[in-house]
């Protein structure tokens, strides 16, 4: 094994990882805000797939990607914004039951693809000048995957800037905190978890125009990458931008690294099996958010 | 004199950097009367977390019967006597009245026991006196859950107690009620003084003063002073803390 | 164990009686569905201890369903096999000696032991891996599902060892019964109705023990139990473990039944299926939980022939109103079985009790509490 090819195995797990990172990061936020999983996050990004092939269908000219890219970012949105207040935000304090309801959700909106997209799928094509590749040191970089990779920075700066500087961003951290509190001095904290919903709705939009990038969209095509997604979270810790990073990383980077030697079978095993040793040695995760007011009963 | 039955030693409890409990030491007699008061923030609940394993002193040492106690399991350290009352009420909420007593009272709690009924009988009866004696009689087989917030208060002093355990903390165990149930409270407490050690957390001055006991004044984490309620009172450096702090 | 209504008992008399009856009742297509999902409905039964009464939200179930489905399956492909010949699969993917552990599930014993002991171990494992160090919840949900996920993947890319997608099929004796056989239909279907019926009281005298009222501790409150003395991880653990085993006996009957176990039925998605039997039903009641099997599976077969493209949407509309609606599930529109039970076995005479207390409390009303009992 040489040099070059596990260089290019690492910069595989990083493009890996900035998948991740798009699917895993609105699960994170609201998972950290809310103690919620919503399992039809997979079908967000579905949605953000289909959203960029009738975009990109409308415009299809070299920019065409980034009117895409607007559209499944809004159009995501509204979705997450409209699930959170009629399924979501009925079931607080209940995230089990938050779990199964937005797995109907998913079933339902995959049935859906497939009566009006067909089970096959729709492709996209990607915009010439993703094509070819950056040649470095001996090592081939598609563009594409750089594109991806540039994507999932902007997209982790982005979100870091509208929790650091907006006053959104304030009050969303403010719950995070300390929901009761926040709520005693006048957050609106339902327009809180539904703001941060919404937004990482709209996140796996974007997540979804690049799924789109690399394959057809099929109906399923969320469901394929929604479980490590979710193992990201877990390894993340709660509701942490690094952590979700951080983990990505560690996942996309295992999954590369360990299909040297393995099969994906075996790789999607040995993911499993380092989340739940890793959890052994920190069950809070990678960034553990530390509280004194930890548990009320 | 033989070794007390509690000891911390230079206990330290840091929360990233605040010192909530700053080199503690403290020696409890069995079958005595501890009342520790210090105004908010003095680490007297994080005292009682340090003992019960809730939460790892930094450094220092608690020992239990010469027993070294800070890092064993939670359930380890209540098998060896100690038991304690939260400040916000925890009562098992899916379980009635009863079987929230009889949980408490059952003796032998290695789960693998808990397929058979032996032992069950014998707790039931001491749950049955416990009932009584917290008056939640008429409340006997109602879920926990569904109790006000009073009756869980005492519902969850009536399952400390039915632990016997030795060492019995009781976080304001009088915190909601009003002045005829603090009364009762302390009858209850004052009871159990002499066959269990018992170190109570309150506000309450009234109520301090109906418990009578040796009086533990914490301060930033630190141990201020100790004696009697009457040479508290009198002490000019407490009286300043807690003036200072209203 | 009889409950309190005689109706409930008469109600189940008589379901019991018509499945004794149905051999006789129905033909042999419609017995063939009601014996796999009677089998199903161990799944459901185990869920309802495992997260109605344990909180603990498996959607990993179809591992231990597999485990047990194929378990058996194997046993019955090489029981068609003649001394030194392969299962067809391995002759195509040109595998020449059969793999040791195939080799073991010759025999019927070991098969049977292998059914009732390797997912039990295999969920004792997770079980203590994860409960030890306090991790539930929506945590658990998702590490079962990723389990789910790494089963299914697996079992299909080992196509030389496992069958790949297709799985095991067409196999035709059983312990020296032919399957084909009507006579051995009926059997089977009996050897189900005994252990569905079994598992239903086992399961209820398991929830009203005081290991069942533990675990309900430990559901809603942990932290008291361990400050009660009690560790909340063995509870758990075996709770997940029961669940298992109960789910690996369901996998094993349901191919039998079924003639075929493949990654299809074991995956993600049949996983999270298998919540929604518990949940249709109502997670707190064992009857419920058997009830809700047969009635979603019956649905499931009657829509998805009729309209294949309404399936989705009514199971997805099922998983919504079933944690919105419908909480307790079926059994809650009946009020069949309350949701923590406090009046249940070893309590008989607990109104009696009630009342003397009440009296003895309200001639002593104005006393303070009295002391003498602690002695």
């Amino acid at each position: 094994m040489d040099a070059i090819f596990l260089t290019g195995q690492l910069f595989n797990g990083f493009s890996v990882a900035s998948l991740y990172v798009l699917a895993a990061l609105g699960l994170a936020l609201s998972f950290g805000l809310m103690r919620v999983i919503n399992m039809a996050h997979g079908e967000i990004l579905m949605l953000g797939g289909y959203l960029a092939y009738m975009a990109m269908s409308l415009f299809p000219g070299p920019l065409g990607l980034f009117v895409a890219m607007i559209f499944a970012f809004l159009g995501a949105g509204i979705f997450g914004g409209f699930l959170e207040i009629s399924l979501v935000s009925k079931l607080t304090a209940r995230p089990l039951d938050t779990l199964l309801a937005t797995w109907g959700v998913s079933l339902i909106m995959q049935q859906a693809a497939r009566d009006l997209f067909g089970a096959t799928g729709v492709s996209v094509t990607a915009p010439a000048w993703l094509d070819g590749g950056l040649t470095l040191a001996g090592l081939q970089l598609p563009t594409l995957r750089l594109f991806i990779l540039v994507s999932a920075i902007g997209v982790l700066l982005g979100m870091a800037a509208i929790l650091r500087y907006t006053r959104i961003g304030l009050l969303v951290r403010a719950v995070n905190q300390d929901r009761p509190t926040a709520a005693a001095m006048g957050v609106n904290v339902r327009l809180v978890d539904c703001f941060v919903f919404a937004l990482g709705a709209a996140v796996a939009g974007l997540g979804g125009v690049v799924l789109a990038l690399l394959g057809p969209v099929t109906p399923s095509v969320g469901q394929s990458y929604i479980v490590t997604a979710f193992l990201v979270v877990i390894l993340g810790g709660l509701g942490s931008i690094v952590g979700t990073t951080i983990a990505a990383l560690i996942i996309g980077l295992i999954t590369a690294l360990s299909q040297i030697f393995v099969d994906v079978s075996f790789a999607q095993v040995l993911t499993l099996l380092f989340v739940i040793v890793f959890l052994q040695f920190r069950p809070q995760g990678v960034i553990a958010v530390k509280s004194r007011a930890l548990d009320a009963e | 004199m033989s070794a007390p039955m509690l000891e911390l030693r230079n206990v330290v409890v840091d929360f990233d950097g605040f010192k909530a409990i700053n080199d503690l030491s403290l020696t409890i007699e069995s079958g005595s009367m501890t009342v520790v008061i210090g105004p908010n923030g003095a680490g007297k609940s994080t005292m009682c977390d340090s003992i019960i394993g809730r939460v790892r002193p930094t450094t220092g040492t608690v020992l239990f019967r010469g027993q070294e106690i800070q890092a064993k399991p939670e359930h380890d350290i209540v098998g060896l006597g100690i038991c304690r009352k939260f400040q916000t009420p925890g009562v098992l909420v899916a379980l009635s009245v009863i079987d929230n007593l009889t949980i408490a009272a059952t003796k032998d709690r290695r789960w693998w026991t808990k397929f058979g009924r032996k032992g069950e009988a014998a707790a039931r009866e001491r749950a049955e006196d416990i009932l009584e004696m917290v008056g939640l009689g008429p409340r006997r087989d109602e879920l926990a859950g569904n109790l006000s917030h009073g009756e869980k208060q005492w519902l969850e002093i009536g399952m400390v107690v039915a632990t016997d355990a030795e060492l019995l903390l009781l976080d304001e165990p009088t915190a909601g009620m009003g002045a005829a149930e603090s009364t009762q409270t302390a009858e209850i407490v004052k009871a159990l003084v002499g066959k269990h050690a018992v170190l109570v957390i309150d506000h309450d001055i009234d109520f301090v003063a109906q418990l009578g006991g040796h009086v533990v004044v914490l301060h930033q984490g630190q141990l201020l002073r100790e004696g009697t309620l009457a040479e508290i009172r009198a002490d000019e450096e407490v009286a300043a803390i807690y003036l200072g702090r209203a | 164990m009889p409950t309190t209504f005689p109706a409930k008992a008469l109600a189940g008399g008589i379901f019991l009686a018509l499945a004794v009856a149905a051999p006789w009742l129905l033909t042999p297509y419609d017995l063939n569905l009601l014996g796999r999902f009677l089998a199903l409905s161990l799944t459901a039964m185990g869920l309802v201890l495992l997260w109605g009464e344990g909180g603990i939200l498996s959607l990993g179930q179809g591992v231990f369903f597999g485990i047990g489905g194929y378990a058996i399956a194997m046993h019955l492909k090489l029981a068609d096999l003649g001394p030194d010949e392969l299962p067809d699969f391995m002759v195509w993917t040109g595998v020449e000696k059969l793999p040791w552990w195939w080799e073991l599930l010759h025999s019927p014993i070991l098969a049977i032991i292998a059914v009732l002991v390797v997912a039990p171990l295999v969920a004792g494992l997770i079980g203590w891996a994860m409960f030890r160090r306090r991790i539930g919840g929506v945590y658990f949900a998702l590490i079962t599902q990723a389990l789910a996920l790494a089963f299914a993947t697996l079992l299909i890319s080992q196509q030389d060892m496992t069958g790949g997608f297709n799985g095991l099929t067409d196999y035709h004796t059983l312990f020296g019964f032919n399957l084909n056989l009507p006579s051995t239909a009926v059997g089977l279907y009996f050897a189900t109705l005994i252990l569905a019926v079994c598992s239903l009281f086992g399961l209820r005298w398991l929830i009203a023990s005081r290991f069942g009222k533990l675990l309900r501790a430990s559901r809603d409150g942990s932290n008291r139990m361990r400050f009660l003395g009690y560790d909340p991880a063995p509870y758990k653990i075996i709770a997940f473990t029961v669940g298992a085993l109960l789910a690996s006996v369901s996998g094993a009957l349901f191919t039998l039944h079924a003639g075929v176990i493949s990654p299809a039925l074991v995956g993600v998605v049949p996983s999270i299926e298998m919540v929604i039997w518990a949940a249709i039903g109502g997670r707190h009641s064992v009857a419920g939980a058997l009830a809700g099997a047969l009635f979603v599976n019956f649905a499931k077969d009657k829509i998805s022939t009729a309209f294949p493209e309404l399936w989705l949407y009514f199971l997805g509309l099922m998983f919504i109103v079933a944690v919105t609606v419908l909480p307790k599930g079926i059994a809650g529109l009946f009020g069949a079985d309350h949701p923590f039970r406090a009046l249940r076995k070893g309590d008989m005479f607990a109104r009696w009790r009630k009342d003397k207390a009440l009296q003895r409390y309200s001639a002593t009303e104005t006393a303070p509490p009295q002391m003498e009992a602690g002695a």
